[in-house]
């Protein structure tokens, strides 16, 4: 009887959980790191009829989330340490690591925050691994990684870990104007099978249960994000291969200029969240 | 020696005197459990850290052994009562006769 009766309220007290939605907790990194994970829309999102962007955090369980607020806890950093080991490593034929000329990580402060972004001297929208390529290529004489790449998410964990707690702020006019829309058309367009675009389930159905799971609204706020269910850091080209792949159709592949260009529309969609990454989810 | 080990440890630096104190561990490790087959379908040889040990001024608070279907980066959390200022030795044995040790110590 009493048995049953502490059921009931056990179930009472998780049905919030049950109704799929984002919870109203905080995240707070390290006790000190206060992140904004819910905040209102940028103006370019008028027409989706979201008005409160939020962190795919609050989708994840109790046990999940805290997993992020503490960096001994959030399995990511070890592979942050790892990245940090390859900053300071020398590579290819100029004798430089990265720590040669950006000394240490820190100097890295704000970069993925504002990412993707047009290079000028390039003249091309670019990633932070396009970038961190760029610089093994052109100034390390070392061979580039290929994209999402174990290393190269790594490396990108190590710098978006700089950033964490700044707002995500890139720039979606100018030069990117072009890439950003390409970007918008690929979110709408319906692939595969079952005929899905990212807005339908990350748009319209957010909260509501993808059959075991929770749906979020698709930030990548918080990538290179460590999974549970493949404990290592996954890159946001890889989970959106992974996504469009769900549709059953044949998908991009890292690296290519359509997941550059979405890359920038889903990074614009998070503009005022907090970098997080490398964050937990499931 | 499997590749990419790191043992770390979370100790608060005081404490008072029989308090109990929370210890964090954990050890970057695959864990490979012997289960699976690489691509040619040849089993993969299991390596995983096979027992962890924690010793407080050369006494023993915590002997596990572990097991293959323990996930990659064992992770251990648990309470140990301080009663004099000391040192923690951790020791984690691996498959292929690695010991990977670390020590912290408590102020009281």
């Amino acid at each position: 009887m009493k048995f049953k009766a502490l059921t009931a309220i056990a179930a009472l007290l998780a049905a919030p959980a049950f109704a799929g939605g984002a919870d109203d907790d905080t995240l707070v990194l390290n006790g000190e790191i206060e992140m904004t994970t819910k905040v209102a829309a940028p103006a370019h999102m008028a027409e989706t009829g979201i008005d409160e962007i939020i962190s795919g955090w609050h989708f994840r369980s109790d046990e999940t989330q805290q997993l992020q607020t503490d960096d001994f806890e959030n399995q990511g950093m070890i592979f942050v340490d790892q990245g940090l080991e390859t900053w300071q490593t020398v590579d290819g034929s100029e004798g430089k690591s990265c720590a040669s000329c950006h000394e240490g990580p820190e100097s890295m402060e704000g970069v993925a925050a504002s990412y993707p972004k047009w290079n000028e001297e390039a003249g091309e929208l670019r990633t932070v691994q396009m970038q961190v390529n760029d610089c093994r290529e052109n100034r390390m004489g070392a061979k580039p990684w290929k994209y999402d790449a174990g290393v190269a998410i790594n490396v990108e964990a190590l710098i978006a870990s700089q950033s964490r707690g700044m707002p995500v702020n890139v720039a979606i006019d100018g030069p990117v104007a072009a890439a950003w829309e390409a970007g918008k058309e690929l979110y709408y367009t319906r692939t595969g099978i079952l005929e899905l675009s990212c807005a339908s389930c990350h748009e319209e159905n957010y909260g509501n249960y993808i059959r075991a799971d929770h749906l979020s609204q698709g930030q990548i706020n918080g990538f290179p994000t460590y999974r549970l269910k493949n404990a290592k850091l996954n890159g946001v080209h890889s989970r959106f291969k992974g996504c469009v792949r769900d549709t059953r159709a044949e998908t991009y592949s890292p690296g290519s200029e359509e997941f550059i260009a979405l890359e920038l529309y889903v990074k614009s969609r998070a503009n005022g969240l907090s970098v997080e990454g490398p964050s937990v989810r499931n | 020696m499997a590749s990419g080990v790191k043992p770390r440890v979370k100790v608060p630096k005081k404490a008072a005197a029989g308090d109990a104190i929370t210890i964090k561990t954990l050890i970057s490790h695959k864990m490979e459990s012997g289960q699976r087959k690489d691509k040619e379908g040849n089993l993969i040889p299991r390596s995983i850290i096979n027992r962890f040990t924690c010793d407080f001024n050369g006494q023993n608070v915590i002997d596990v052994d572990l097991a293959p279907a323990i996930s990659t980066n064992p992770y251990f959390e648990f309470e140990a009562m301080v009663p004099e200022a000391g040192d923690f030795k951790f020791t984690w044995y691996d498959d292929d006769g690695s010991v990977y040790e670390e020590a912290k110590s408590v102020a009281v």
